[in-house]
């Protein structure tokens, strides 16, 4: 089980708190976006082995959306920052 | 050597000395035609059929770790073909074919045991599912029926079906004809059929890089074995297509999220077929050694770390003690898990790619183990000819620009 810091509750909680919400950074594609724009917002994702960028959900808490960076081979969470804020370098 | 009674009173005779190892482990070639990347179930398959029904024996399967390591050796055995869509019945429909037969076809005990899969409905809306699935399914002549709470009892007497309970049962689907098979024989019969073909296993070979001419056409790989040139490559690479395709700069509809399972305790044999759940996401059966085997859910976030989180199980657990209450006692011997590549719809990916030569087998997600052979028959047929045949068409990978979706988003008949 994750033990995740939300940014806004400023508290580290249990992962059941919270929702998983996909990759984080994504930006939704304008109404000029060409069909494979469209299908690369909607279905391609990177899923790298190593640090990723995803949302989560502090969704038995304050209830708010925001980004981490966990590696995906040891799941070790290096940060979470609010949503908004760019992706942290990630040293 | 072919296993056969003469054979084994041979050696029997001779102490059980000269049995043969049952695939060859030779040192890559620098040139192959073909190079399947992921020795599991898929992967060997591919290449048996690739040898026995295109004429294509100058192959490599190559596998970082070690053959049926991946989700071949950790899955929980399931077969069965009772999908919605006809793409799927056609796929898992063709599969299920091969299955009564392959350790005949293999020459290796495979332990096929079509003992009937019932997925329990729990409320209407699981019913209202349940019931246009039995109908999809025998327009396709997919066997596929509708039992009471009753009827399901008698199929499976350990199962509660107290309408008091948290999960109460209200009938269930069942496929006779579904069933399990030793997931591990199934690895290792594909790997000895085809290394007897002139197929070549490479374990401890790990791709680290796919390249490309001039054209961009595929030119070979380098491995933590050497440089491998070929023509053609197809990844059967499960958890990891994401990390190999990267490699030739493809980007794929897939994340990658640890499924976990669990086995009890031995016991004796109180579960004659397998029980799966939708709504709990749970699903048990019991193996020849007495084990429960347990399927429990996915992670929720990509992973790779081949574990995932014990609340996960634990949830599972709960709903199994339920339906199951004799199991409320019973030691759980060992949990893991496996890195499941799931796609958007649900669907498998068997496709061309952009990168000539290039060819891919992924997105089985939950519930690939049921279609090893069928899948890698049909795969083969693709990397051999370069087209798809009528069953592999609807899994191209153009089906997320097109539109054309196979949205089975009970692939594992389990709630995603």
């Amino acid at each position: 089980m994750l033990l995740i810091r939300c940014p806004y509750c400023e508290m580290e909680r249990p992962e059941v708190e919270f929702k998983y919400g996909g990759q984080a950074h994504l930006t939704r594609s304008p109404q000029t976006a060409t069909d494979e724009e469209w299908t690369d917002f909607l279905y391609f994702r990177d899923n790298p082995k190593g640090l990723h960028a995803e949302r989560w959900r502090h969704a038995v808490g304050c209830g708010r959306f925001f980004n981490c960076l966990r590696d995906t081979v040891s799941d070790k969470i290096v940060t979470t920052y609010k949503s908004g804020e760019p992706r942290p370098s990630s040293a | 050597m072919k296993f056969s009674f003469a054979s084994l009173a041979r050696q029997a005779l001779r102490g059980h000395q000269d049995w043969p190892e049952q695939w060859r482990s030779p040192e890559p070639k620098r040139l192959y035609d073909v190079l399947i990347i992921g020795a599991g179930g898929h992967g060997l398959a591919t290449a048996y059929y690739m040898a026995k029904e295109h004429g294509v024996t100058n192959i490599a399967v190559l596998e970082k770790g070690w053959l049926g390591g991946g989700n071949t050796g950790r899955n929980t055995t399931i077969i069965r073909s009772n999908y919605l869509w006809e793409a799927s019945e056609g796929i898992y429909g063709h599969a299920h074919r091969l299955w009564p037969t392959l350790s005949q076809e293999l020459n290796y005990n495979v332990m096929f045991s079509p003992r009937g899969v019932m997925l329990l409905a729990h409320n209407h809306h699981d019913e209202q599912a349940f019931r246009r699935h039995i109908y999809a399914n025998q327009l396709a002549s997919i066997p596929n029926e509708w039992l009471t709470p009753e009827q399901a009892k008698e199929f499976c007497p350990i199962l509660n079906i107290d309408p008091g309970i948290r999960y109460p049962v209200h009938g269930a689907a069942l496929q006779r004809t579904g069933g399990t098979a030793r997931h591990d024989a199934v690895a290792w019969g594909f790997a000895r059929a085809a290394s007897a073909r002139g197929v070549d296993i490479i374990e401890n070979c790990e791709v680290k890089a796919i390249t490309r001419d001039a054209s961009g056409a595929v030119s070979g790989v380098e491995t933590t074995r050497g440089a491998i040139a070929t023509k053609k490559i197809g990844v059967v690479s499960a958890g990891h297509t994401s990390v190999v395709m990267a490699m030739a700069g493809l980007r794929m509809p897939l994340e990658s999220f640890p499924l976990q399972a669990l086995v009890s305790e031995p016991l004796k044999p109180v579960m004659p077929c397998v029980v799966m759940s939708n709504a709990v996401h749970a699903y048990m059966s019991q193996s020849d050694k007495g084990e429960l085997v347990i399927g429990a859910g996915t992670d929720a976030y990509v992973s790779y770390s081949q574990t995932g989180g014990p609340h996960v199980a634990i949830s599972t657990l709960e709903a199994i003690c339920e339906m199951f209450p004799i199991t409320s006692r019973v030691r759980m011997l060992r949990n893991w898990g496996g890195i499941v590549d799931t796609t958007p719809d649900r669907s498998p990916i068997l496709s061309k790619t952009a990168v000539p030569g290039l060819f891919v087998n992924c997105g089985w997600g939950t519930g690939g183990f049921k279609a090893t052979p069928g899948s890698g028959h049909v795969f083969a047929h693709l990397v051999a000819t370069g087209e798809p045949n009528a069953i592999a068409a609807p899994f191209s990978i153009d089906r997320f620009r097109t539109g054309a979706l196979v949205n089975e988003a009970t692939a594992a008949a389990v709630a995603h």
